[in-house]
């Protein structure tokens, strides 16, 4: 192995990850006798550089048939409900139409156009904003910030914090949810008796309409940073020390490597938690419908309670459906757009 | 047990389904072995289920032909089932019935059955709402009991109001409730929808009368504004002295007998609503036994809900749940001319009046109190507030108007 570790040299350390972790003799020949350019997109898990590799005839077939049962469950259960709820969203499908199918109407996109122009809908589509928003990097710098201190040669007990940090992950959103609504009551709550202390007056935690979503994504930073943390500790355990060792030897402080080691190098793990924790808290909904029911004046109702609600309350199938759509789009939209920003990035 | 020696013995035995929600569903089954007794030819299936779920299952049950042959639907609930032809009309079998007798019913709580002029269910229990209130608070502000008109009570609670601390409110009414505000509204003749459940009749006077009522409790620090999610322990609340009064239905009794504290149990006491001028109106609420289009019993289902309102076993049921039975000649009984708390309640039974009958009611409820919040929180003015909710209930109550409008083409 090299012992000199350039940094412009991208290639040699990730040659070296390989190697190392699978450490295996066959690995070891395998390893050198490919270019050093695959072994990096194997070990980052891109093989974009697939060598060409003739295909028999025939394998073709075998390959469909192969795939057909998961193909088949899929457009089964996936494509053909969608399909079915695009055309639902186009009609009023509603109580009526159950007892009376002949009553449905075909609308076109009257849905989404009594959708656009109603405040409740916007005011839903903000709310879930300022969630996702200020929910998502508070989750996500949290989760990172844990991670890292976890992942800190000097601190002990480590499987122990970590499980402590994981436990509101696993438990039940519903119980939590109530508990939390103890903890945030004016009178008797936890929290108010807290900042008591510090002089601060009780808070109308739920009651107030602009602190209710404040409370509600406290409640999911602290129930949603333990998966992200694990994640995060996997991808910073996948950083070799090595490089925080060359950093330092060139004079790199702790904040230097932060931002020009493990940063970088989180880069794949950051996507993919950004990705996954955003467009669960764009489906937010368990925590308003079991705390505020979406109250109080709607400060907490979610894109997705108000589906519910007209989908499952009032039976507003066809209007219930177009908000999901819409729901669609906008996830897709800032998907698209968190993969077009990490890809600016690196 | 019984289901397994039945199917031994029997060839032309009838099985009835019955389901019914929360805790009647639980008694209700205590009360079926007389009436198979009574009916050997029959056996009586019960399914409990909870009240959160009953709305969907009932519906899924509709849609898969799945339904059974009895079920309890809440007296809202009916004109929805009636719109999806789940139910089936009853007339016939009332005007037949001996042990039946209309007249013997509560009026306004037997109207909560009839949709277009037929009966679709049989009232299984009542509920309305009335004030719990505690009496030594009232004492302490001069009152012996109860006042009966809006004028007075109003006058009292703020008597009791300057007595209080500035976290103490004389009245309760969380912000997300409907019943209160509707239940003025029902006192002031409001007809809360108009042209036969086809708009809205918010910003018709009688409904602003109302509301600028519900809404004086708030202006004038009475009531708190707080949704129900707010108050962790009512109880605790009520044997604190730090809320005087509070409207709700008759299962309060219960709790407040279980759940308050020794030292304030003759500190309280319920009574009719006050009115306008003199005793005021209350809203017919309460769940009755229905019989489902897809019964293939209905002869035999008819016998089971012939029983159960049966005073007898009404008064049966009455012991086992606390639910108030529908009928004059159950209330003739001691053990409930002797419930001081439960007067009231009968008091105001010969007063009730029914909801608008329309499948979008619970709907139609939810936006009531959700504008009426946004002007408790001074977001909307009154105006606004009624116009708002004209708006909404008018666009909400599209597809009746539309449906009614092809029927009367079809006629």
């Amino acid at each position: 192995m090299s012992t000199q570790c350039s940094r412009n040299d991208d290639t040699s350390w990730r040659k070296r990850i390989v190697v190392r972790d699978g450490a295996k003799p066959w690995w070891y020949l395998m390893a050198a006798s490919l270019e050093p350019t695959t072994v990096m997109h194997a070990a980052s898990g891109q093989l974009n550089a697939r060598p060409r590799v003739e295909i028999p005839s025939g394998v073709g077939k075998a390959a469909w048939l192969f795939l057909a049962p998961a193909l088949v469950l899929i457009f089964v259960f996936f494509f053909l409900p969608v399909l079915a709820s695009l055309v639902l969203s186009a009609t009023d499908f509603d109580i009526y139409a159950i007892a009376d199918p002949g009553s449905t109407r075909f609308v076109g996109l009257k849905n989404y156009g009594k959708l656009l122009q109603t405040p409740e809908f916007w005011q839903a589509l903000r709310n879930t904003f300022y969630f996702a928003l200020v929910g998502g990097p508070l989750t996500i710098a949290l989760s990172l910030a844990t991670a890292l201190l976890l992942n800190h040669k000097l601190v002990r007990f480590k499987g122990f914090f970590r499980t402590i940090y994981f436990i509101p992950f696993v438990t039940t959103l519903v119980a939590v949810s109530i508990v939390w609504r103890y903890l945030y009551h004016t009178r008797y709550g936890l929290f108010n008796y807290g900042l008591g202390f510090i002089g601060i007056g009780p808070i109308d935690w739920l009651g107030d309409p602009n602190w209710a979503m404040p409370a509600i994504i406290l409640m999911a930073v602290w129930k949603s940073f333990g998966y992200n943390m694990l994640i995060f500790i996997a991808g910073l355990q996948a950083i070799p020390s090595e490089l925080y060792d060359a950093a330092e030897i060139d004079g790199a402080g702790p904040v230097r490597r932060f931002f020009n080691v493990t940063l970088p190098l989180l880069g794949p793990t950051l996507l993919f938690v950004g990705v996954i924790t955003m467009i669960g808290y764009f489906q937010l909904f368990a925590e308003p419908y079991v705390m505020t029911q979406g109250g109080p004046l709607r400060a907490t109702t979610s894109v997705v309670l108000l589906m519910y609600e007209e989908g499952f309350r009032w039976w507003r199938m066809g209007y219930a459906a177009a908000i999901a759509f819409v729901l669609f789009i906008v996830i897709l939209l800032a998907t698209l757009l968190q993969f077009r920003l990490q890809k600016d990035r690196t | 047990m019984l289901l397994a020696c039945s199917d031994v013995e029997a060839g032309d035995e009838v099985t009835l389904r019955l389901w019914a929600m929360g805790r009647e569903g639980e008694v209700v089954s205590e009360l079926i072995p007389a009436f198979e007794k009574e009916h050997p030819g029959i056996n009586v299936e019960v399914q409990q289920i909870p009240w959160t779920a009953a709305h969907e299952k009932l519906l899924t049950a509709y849609v898969g032909e799945a339904t059974p042959d009895i079920a309890m639907l809440g007296n809202t609930w009916v004109p929805e089932f009636v719109a999806l032809n789940a139910l089936a009309p009853l007339d016939d079998m009332v005007a037949r019935s001996k042990e039946l007798r209309r007249d013997d019913f509560f009026d306004g709580i037997w109207k909560t059955n009839v949709v277009d002029g037929k009966t679709y269910g049989v009232p299984w229990y009542v509920d309305t709402r009335l004030v719990y209130y505690r009496s030594d608070i009232l004492a302490r502000a001069g009152y012996r009991e109860m006042p009966k008109t809006w004028a007075e009570w109003k006058t009292a609670m703020k008597r009791i109001k300057a007595q209080m601390s500035p976290t103490q409110y004389p009245m309760l009414m969380p912000t997300n409730e409907w019943p209160q505000l509707v239940g003025f509204a029902l006192e002031t003749g409001s007809p809360i929808l108009k042209d036969g459940g086809r708009y809205g009749a918010f910003q018709d006077p009688k409904f602003r009368e109302a509301f600028e009522f519900y809404l004086s409790f708030f202006r004038e620090g009475l009531a708190p504004p707080v949704s129900s999610s707010q108050i962790s322990n009512l109880f605790q609340e009520f044997e604190r002295g730090n809320i005087a009064m509070y409207i709700s239905g008759p299962w309060y009794i219960g709790e407040f007998r279980n759940r308050l504290d020794k030292s304030v149990q003759d500190k309280w006491m319920t009574a009719p609503m006050p009115g306008k001028d003199g005793p005021g109106a209350g809203m017919a609420g309460g769940s009755s036994l229905s019989l489902f289009a897809g019964s293939e019993h209905k002869e035999e289902a008819w016998k089971l809900i012939e029983y159960l309102s049966r005073p007898a076993v009404q008064l049966e049921f009455y012991r086992l749940t606390g639910d108030l039975p529908p009928r004059r000649s159950a209330w003739a009984d001691t053990s409930l001319t002797n419930n001081v708390h439960a007067r009231a309640f009968r008091d105001q039974l010969e007063r009730v009046v029914p909801l608008p009958q329309v499948p979008e009611w619970e709907e139609i409820a939810t936006t009531i109190y959700e504008h009426g919040e946004r002007a408790i929180r001074g977001v909307a003015t009154v105006d606004e507030t009624l116009a708002g909710l004209d708006r909404d209930v008018d666009a909400m109550l599209e597809k009746r108007r539309y449906l009614l409008a092809q029927k009367d083409r079809g006629t």
